[in-house]
């Protein structure tokens, strides 16, 4: 193995050893101790404008890190991961549109149908590698998108407004204080500790193989496709579930939430955290949904900003926030 | 004789015009240590996939364990006692070498989809990778990342892994390819130690170490068997002798 490559082994296993195990608790445990409290904090001053941007990075945030589980842990670069987002949303939308306001019902639509379209999709396109994988995943997340365009009865190209949240055993508590903000945070802590088990869990550990090595795996006796396809499953449902979050949190549902734009953006944010890491997609959507927020307020071309600042994240600090977190820690 | 337990019948695959096996028999009896040796480009790599399941054959059959496994893939094959090694070494770097061992025993102990319960911390797993890990002598490695191993180590690491899988038979693709001199021999001393354990089929270069392991050997030669026999008869076999042996000779 050439130097390079040993080095990235060693920093790959060093947060594996027991000390260091440790620390990498503490970092999850202050960004969810911010979230926590931004309400309190927020109370001195703009905070409904701040409270909505902290809602849309925890939701974000969801969705990011269920990209993460299949990006960053089982190295499949699925380029139609909004999808998911849109399908959540599209449940919460479509239901209410017929009068099904509660959000069990809702969620539970949500969970199945991206369940089941991933199951569909993911079988067929876990049959091809690589940039193949890309393409066909960016194929069926333009397909969902057109159809949710043509959808005239649900608003079609321009969406539609709900007239409310979803409702908790009839009463819109949702809608009330901050009940919903923390509802938010506790389906975000919900899906890091989902996540955070299934990685290191037995399925977990032959995902991470399949990453390294498949044809090793496959010379052990798994079959690999096996496990990828759970792992889109688990991945599209979680997005199903921050799509379900995002209709209630903006009360309205379109399709410009599953274009194709959007797919990439999940992907810049669990680049720009921190490939494989989880929290680091947290604070992937945290960065992302700031940055666009202040360079947007310089000037309408913002993205002629952030695209350099990409390109020098890719360039210069490939493990992400996070990775130049533990450098600094290091040197 | 019983029935072997590795049987190739009329084995045929042949990439555009080249053969690279040419109706290729073989009978590997239960227990022992069978070596198949040849020439560069003799299609010995492209014979182990076939039996491990990596390249599919253009006809014949392969039979293991009393059943057609011609068409199985090669995961399935692995479930049913058919372990292989590679010549270019296939591990896990980024998994520590328990891992890598713990994670083919993992594949022969109950059900892998386990969504909850931390699978580095499982008692029985890394138990029995650590007395695999003993058996080839890196227990004193377990812990370090497989990437960081030296070449010869991570030789000894793909037996073990090979060995975890509980295998029937144990494919080894040039298990000496690429070691040193001191490497070698310890490899030559693990190979020693499973012999008569497990039933082996070895692929390798090296003939002096080929020839002090096996029990028989198989002499392929353009793809084709050319001969079948005890180490002895092999060596005396005219035809090995000028189409193999005799190179070296010169």
């Amino acid at each position: 193995m050439t130097r390079p490559a040993l080095e990235a082994a060693e920093t790959a296993v060093a947060p594996r050893a027991r000390p260091a195990r440790w620390r990498g608790c503490i970092l999850p445990l202050v960004l969810f101790g911010l979230f926590a409290v931004a309400p309190a904090l927020a109370r001195h001053g703009g905070e409904g404008y701040i409270l909505a941007l902290v809602l849309r990075v925890m939701i974000l945030g969801i969705a990011a890190m269920s990209l993460d589980l299949i990006l960053g842990y089982g190295a499949l670069i699925s380029f139609g991961h909004a999808a998911f987002l849109g399908i959540g949303a599209y449940a919460v939308g479509i239901l209410m549109s017929h009068g099904v306001g509660d959000a069990f019902v809702q969620l539970a639509a949500a969970l199945a149908a991206s369940a089941l379209f991933a199951l569909v999709t993911g079988a067929i396109s876990l049959r091809t590698k690589g940039v193949y994988f890309i393409m066909i995943t960016l194929a069926f997340g333009q397909m969902l998108y057109f159809l949710a365009t043509s959808l005239a009865a649900y608003g079609g190209d321009d969406g539609m407004t709900l007239p409310r949240k979803s409702l908790v055993l009839g009463t819109r508590i949702l809608g009330e204080g901050h009940t919903f903000y923390y509802v938010v945070l506790g389906c975000l802590v919900g899906a890091y500790l989902l996540c955070r088990a299934i990685v290191a869990s037995r399925f977990g550990r032959v995902l991470r193989g399949t990453r390294e090595n498949p044809v090793r795996m496959q010379a052990i006796g798994f079959n690999p496709l096996a496990y990828q396809l759970a792992a889109y499953v688990i991945a599209g449902a979680l997005c199903g579930l921050a799509g379900f979050l995002l209709a209630n949190q903006t009360e309205f549902v379109s399709p410009a939430f599953m274009t194709w734009q959007r797919s990439g953006e999940l992907i810049v944010m669990v680049i720009l955290g921190g490939l494989g890491s989880l929290h680091g997609a947290i604070i992937g959507a945290a960065a992302f949904v700031i940055l666009e927020e202040v360079l947007s307020r310089i000037t309408e071309l913002w993205k002629m900003i952030f695209g350099p600042m990409l390109v020098l994240v890719a360039l210069f600090a490939r493990g992400g926030i996070l990775g130049f977190f533990r450098g600094l820690r290091r040197g | 004789m019983a029935e072997p337990l590795l049987r190739l019948e009329h084995l045929r695959k042949a990439y555009g015009a080249l053969v690279v096996t040419d109706d290729v028999a073989l009978a590997v009896t239960a227990g022992e240590l069978h070596a198949v040796i040849g020439p560069n480009g003799a299609g010995k790599t492209t014979l182990i996939h076939q039996i491990s399941g990596l390249a599919t054959p253009d006809g014949g059959r392969i039979l293991f364990d009393g059943a057609d496994i011609t068409r199985l893939p090669m995961h399935e094959r692995v479930r049913r006692g058919l372990a292989r090694s590679f010549q270019i070494t296939s591990i896990l770097p980024r998994f520590s070498v328990l891992e890598n061992v713990a994670l083919a025993v993992q594949a022969r102990s109950g059900s892998s989809f386990r969504f909850f319960g931390d699978a580095a911390a499982e008692p029985a797993l890394n138990r029995a990778a650590m007395a695999f890990l003993e058996h080839v002598g890196l227990r004193p490695r377990a812990h370090l990342p497989a990437g960081l191993l030296s070449h010869g180590e991570k030789r000894q690491l793909e037996l073990a892994v090979g060995l975890a899988t509980a295998p029937k038979l144990l494919l080894l693709d040039e298990p000496l390819a690429g070691t040193g001199h001191e490497e070698s021999e310890r490899v030559v001393a693990t190979l020693r130690r499973l012999k008569g354990r497990y039933t082996i089929v070895l692929v390798e270069h090296d003939m002096e170490a080929v020839f002090s392991l096996a029990d028989r050997v198989t002499v392929l030669v353009y793809g084709r068997v050319i001969a079948t026999g005890t180490p002895e008869a092999v060596r005396a076999n005219t035809e090995v002798r000028s189409a193999y042996l005799g190179e070296e000779a010169a």
